[in-house]
């Protein structure tokens, strides 16, 4: 168990890939690696692939290193450490040719996990820990900070940069922060003095970035705060439930005030500039969502794929007698149950469509979290504009990982768009209010809230009813408020974040996707253009889609749409909506539940029979 | 649900009110329900109600599900603010809707099958949040708008006006709301409007969530021999020893304490509710002797009506929440977006 002097040195470009037991503290462990390598100013990303448990079952951590920025998962890893027993003979497999596995020696490996071309790296952690700690839990949990202080040696992390991680992680338990630094030492001295460090791949720091770590969840709640919501309708749910404790966390930060007692003596009192609801069930939380968006409060709620199932019917309702709301979608496997821990983006038509009858609503696709802060934003300014529920479908590997990206900045002059509503003195001004009357050009018509002066109450129902807000059974003044909404769904194309487009010269094909999948398929592009296959980019970030979309599609022999569900679902519903027949499009589908790689789109269109020929 | 507009003839001149309205502008449309319902009795009972307490119009939002009582809002006050929702879903609605504006009167219609069925789990998880609202159950017994099916509430060998007679246990929204922790639960008879309209102003004066179970006979499904719903059953099996008198805070207050068992409470505004008649022991405040009151006299098949408990020291949804008082929905926008400082400084966090 030597290290191979491998010639080759490859600077920050490789990817390691944990196994841990779920529950055992791997997780505080790993990314502190992947803090620490983001510290050092080099582009990297951490995937989670965690299973639906709380204790005892497999978990794998994924870091990526690259300093190009091509951080969507890689499939080949250069160095694994095998920390699960359970899982040593898949973990042991999946390492590259070449590659090394790190492995607590304490006990000794099968020899039939041994492979020749690989290099394995053993280090005696529990022996370590049992030495060196008193308490169980601690001989437990310090054996991950021990690993990860072999691999900051073995990968040329900057130990100093962990060690002020450590001490600004455990600022205020000087017990807990002595135990890591101490169990961070012991990985560390023992691959320095037993192994050739560094290995051939390794990391160097990078210059200073404006770049922060966050996670879709919480740039989600950040956004929402930004907008302005202030009544937030809940149900716990995997991988969405971060959204609300973040929201938690930061109204209490910046909504609440304390305001002292009148007389002295008396206790301060509380104002919270905010509510946060958790509700009996996803039906109750997308209801209370349109009271307060009836209101004219920004209103919103997070959830996942079966809370949209159960939702369907009020968001019909909303959607009928225009109620703005905001409903994120924090996309997991599905269908039903599926795979709560798993990433897809397979609510697409289900949001597009949601409720029975003809309805179509507003979706925006962040790909990442600084645009899940952006159009968090943007969202409820699509609800409050087009008076109607506004979906931001992000999914479990944006929500719940960890994202290197610039920065969020904030623009002061950011007057939100809430839409027409009427004040008691434009009602004054009128002869008469009629709900769904006097639309503008954008066929939204002005509303009034409740409390407002009588001339501007008005009965609000799901049933069919006429221009006026009158109920009705008649054919053409029911098809007349209904063929309004389609044209108001219409016109809110011009409102969405609109596609990003990246065009190369020569390109023969075109490649559209959609959230996600961005960075998988910005790599994949670059790796098509080095075989000499040149390929336009779209990434489409709004439904209804723009004139763009059609277009695109149209401009080339062949056009692939890449995306992470079953049944091509953007491929679809870009042939439903633009009128591009279906044909023009081919799918390059990955939806087992893991993140995307740039090799499934590369594989997906050099294996496309169209390309061979055409190469030919 | 169609309506038609009522006639407004103008007729020897009506009573005004504090803000000099008669009680034609508390009216709504007119009723498209079968004539003799009761729900059009609480719908009177109703329009009297926020008329005598002179509630300004437009701050009423008046709330409903699906079914024959919730198209009921349309009929009252039709200066209101009205929302008819999807099937049991009501509650969810208004809680949303009184989160974001605490300064209107909220009142839900609902009816058994709205409320006891498909949205016993908003009625129930409403009732624990204590959400500032009046919530009248329209309660006949069956499904009226699909023509005659046996509801949640109808008694053990009710008969169907087509089928067999009923043999699983009825829910009680009383009993429910005992065990959910509500603060004001009621019992009316849409035949005693004398009695329903005291019981509708202490609502409006409660702080927090104010249950009120009507029993509501439908004429044309659960008014035959055999319903438990029925004019006649109510008539003849009525208890109505818990009378409640209401005096706004505005009046001056004299409340006799001499008769036997009258007991008064001071509501969260100011105004005071006075039980008389009541019967000796009768504390509508101890949720364990109300229970085995109501329990006492279902077992020799007799309906208790009256204000039946009330508990006026609890928190309720807005005051748990902190919410400011003038209403989510007008805080300005500036002090909600803590600007581009704050994030800046909130960026080092994430580094």
């Amino acid at each position: 168990m030597t290290i191979d002097a491998a010639p080759t040195v490859r600077v920050n470009d490789f990817a390691i890939k944990l196994a841990n037991v779920n529950g055992t503290g791997s997780a505080s462990a790993n990314s502190l690696l992947m803090q620490a390598i983001f510290r050092m100013g080099i582009p990297v990303s951490g995937k989670n692939l965690f299973p639906s448990n709380i204790q005892g079952l497999p978990t794998w951590y994924e870091i990526r290193v690259n300093k190009s920025g091509y951080t969507a998962r890689a499939l080949e890893y250069d160095l694994m450490v095998a920390m699960n027993a359970q899982t040593y003979a898949e973990d042991i497999a999946a390492v590259r040719s070449g590659g090394y596995v790190l492995f607590d020696s304490s006990w000794p490996l099968d020899d039939d996990l041994v492979r020749d071309d690989v290099t394995f790296l053993g280090v005696p952690l529990a022996r370590l820990c049992l030495d060196n700690f008193t308490q169980p839990r601690e001989r437990i949990l310090m054996k991950n900070i021990a690993y990860a202080g072999a691999i900051v040696a073995l990968l040329g992390i900057d130990v100093n940069l962990v060690r002020a991680l450590l001490a600004e992680t455990f600022a205020r338990n000087e017990a807990l922060r002595d135990s890591n630094q101490k169990a961070l030492s012991l990985g560390y001295d023992f691959a320095l003095e037993t192994f050739d460090c560094p290995l051939p791949f390794r990391v160097e720091a990078m210059g200073a970035t404006d770049s922060i770590l966050i996670d879709g969840n919480t740039a989600t709640a950040l956004g929402a705060l930004y907008a302005g919501a202030t009544v937030a309708a809940w149900y716990p749910i995997t991988p969405a439930t971060a959204v609300m404790d973040n929201f938690t966390k930061l109204c209490a930060t910046y909504r609440r005030e304390v305001v002292a007692g009148e007389n002295e003596g008396d206790p301060p009192t509380v104002k919270n500039n905010y509510i946060i609801l958790q509700a009996e069930d996803e039906i109750a939380a997308i209801g209370m969502v349109l009271g307060g968006g009836w209101s004219g409060a920004r209103s919103f709620t997070s959830t996942s794929g079966p809370g949209i199932s159960l939702m369907n019917e009020l968001l019909g309702l909303a959607y009928y007698t225009e109620i703005p709301a905001v409903i994120v979608d924090v996309q997991r496997t599905g269908p039903s149950t599926g795979m709560p821990t798993r990433t897809q983006q397979a609510d697409l038509l289900l949001c597009a469509y949601a409720s029975h009858g003809d309805t179509k609503h507003i979706l925006t696709f962040p790909a990442n979290p600084a645009e899940c802060f952006e159009f968090a934003v943007a969202s409820f300014d699509l609800a409050e504009h087009f008076q109607t529920p506004v979906f931001m479908l992000l999914d479990l590997d944006i929500g719940m990982n960890d994202w290197v990206v610039p920065k969020l900045t904030w623009d002061d002059s950011f007057v939100p768009d809430r839409g027409r509503v009427l004040t008691d003195e434009d009602l004054a001004g009128m002869k008469e209010f009629f709900r769904y009357a006097h639309a503008d050009a954008e066929h939204v018509a002005a509303r009034t809230l409740p409390g407002s002066d009588s001339k501007g109450a008005y009965f609000i129902r799901g049933s069919g009813h006429d221009q006026f807000g009158r109920y009705t059974e008649n054919p053409a003044e029911y098809q007349e408020v209904v063929d309004r909404l389609k044209l108001k769904h219409a016109a809110a194309a011009a409102h969405v974040p609109p596609p990003v487009v990246v065009q190369r010269p020569g390109a023969s094909i075109g490649i559209i996707t959609i959230g996600g999948c961005d960075l998988a398929v910005r790599e994949a592009i670059d790796v098509l253009a080095d075989r000499g296959l040149p390929a336009d980019f779209m990434r489409v970030r709004g439904f209804p889609f723009v004139a763009d979309v059609r277009q695109f599609v149209e401009s080339y022999e062949h056009c692939f749409v890449v995306e992470q569900n079953r049944d091509g679902q953007l491929r679809s519903l870009i042939a439903i909506e633009t009128g591009v027949p279906i044909e023009r499009m081919h799918s390059i589908l990955a939806y087992g539940g893991f993140p995307l790689s740039a090799a499934q789109v590369v594989d997906g269109v050099i294996g496309h029979g169209v390309i061979v020929n055409q190469e030919n | 649900m169609p309506s038609i507009v009522k006639p407004l003839i103008p007729l020897a001149p009506l009573a005004k009110n504090e803000l000099g309205l008669t009680i034609r502008d508390y009216e709504g449309a007119m009723s498209t329900l079968c004539a003799g319902c009761g729900h059009d009795s609480i719908t009177a009972a109703i329009t009297h109600t926020f008329w005598e307490l002179s509630t300004p119009p437009h701050t009423i939002a008046k709330l409903s599900g699906i079914g024959c009582s919730s198209k009921t809002p349309t009929y009252f006050v039709r200066g209101a603010h009205g929302f008819n929702s999807a099937h049991g879903r009501m509650a969810t609605i208004a809680t949303g809707a009184a989160a974001a504006n605490r300064e209107l009167t909220y009142i839900g219609i609902s009816g058994d099958g709205d409320s006891l069925s498909i949205g016993i789990g908003h009625l129930a998880h409403a009732i624990r949040r204590n959400v500032n609202m009046v919530y009248v159950i329209e309660n006949n017994g069956v499904y009226g708008l699909t023509k005659g099916q046996l509801s949640a509430s109808a008694d053990i060998g009710t008969r169907p006006k087509k089928g067999e007679a009923n043999v699983v246990a009825p829910i009680d929204p009383i009993m429910l709301g005992l065990a959910m922790g509500a603060t004001f639960l009621a019992r009316g008879f849409s035949g005693d409007k004398e009695q329903l309209i005291p019981i509708l102003k202490a609502a409006v004066a409660h702080n927090g969530l104010a249950l009120i179970d009507v029993i509501s006979p439908c004429v044309t499904f659960n008014d035959h021999e055999g319903s438990t719903k029925s004019y006649r059953f109510m008539r003849e099996h009525e208890v109505k020893e818990v009378v409640t008198d209401y005096v706004p805070v505005r009046e001056e207050i004299e409340v006799s304490l001499a008769g036997r068992g009258t007991r008064s409470v001071t509501m969260h505004d100011g105004s005071v509710l006075t039980f008389r008649t009541v019967p000796e022991g009768y504390d509508p405040t101890n949720r364990l002797k109300v229970e085995e009151y109501i329990r006492e006299h279902q077992r020799h098949g007799e309906v208790v009506t009256g204000l039946l408990y009330l508990d006026e020291s609890a928190h309720s949804m807005h005051e748990i929440n902190h919410t400011p008082s003038e209403g989510l929905n007008k805080v300005p926008y500036s002090a909600l977006c803590p600007g581009s400082a704050a994030l800046d400084d909130l960026m080092n966090d994430f580094r």
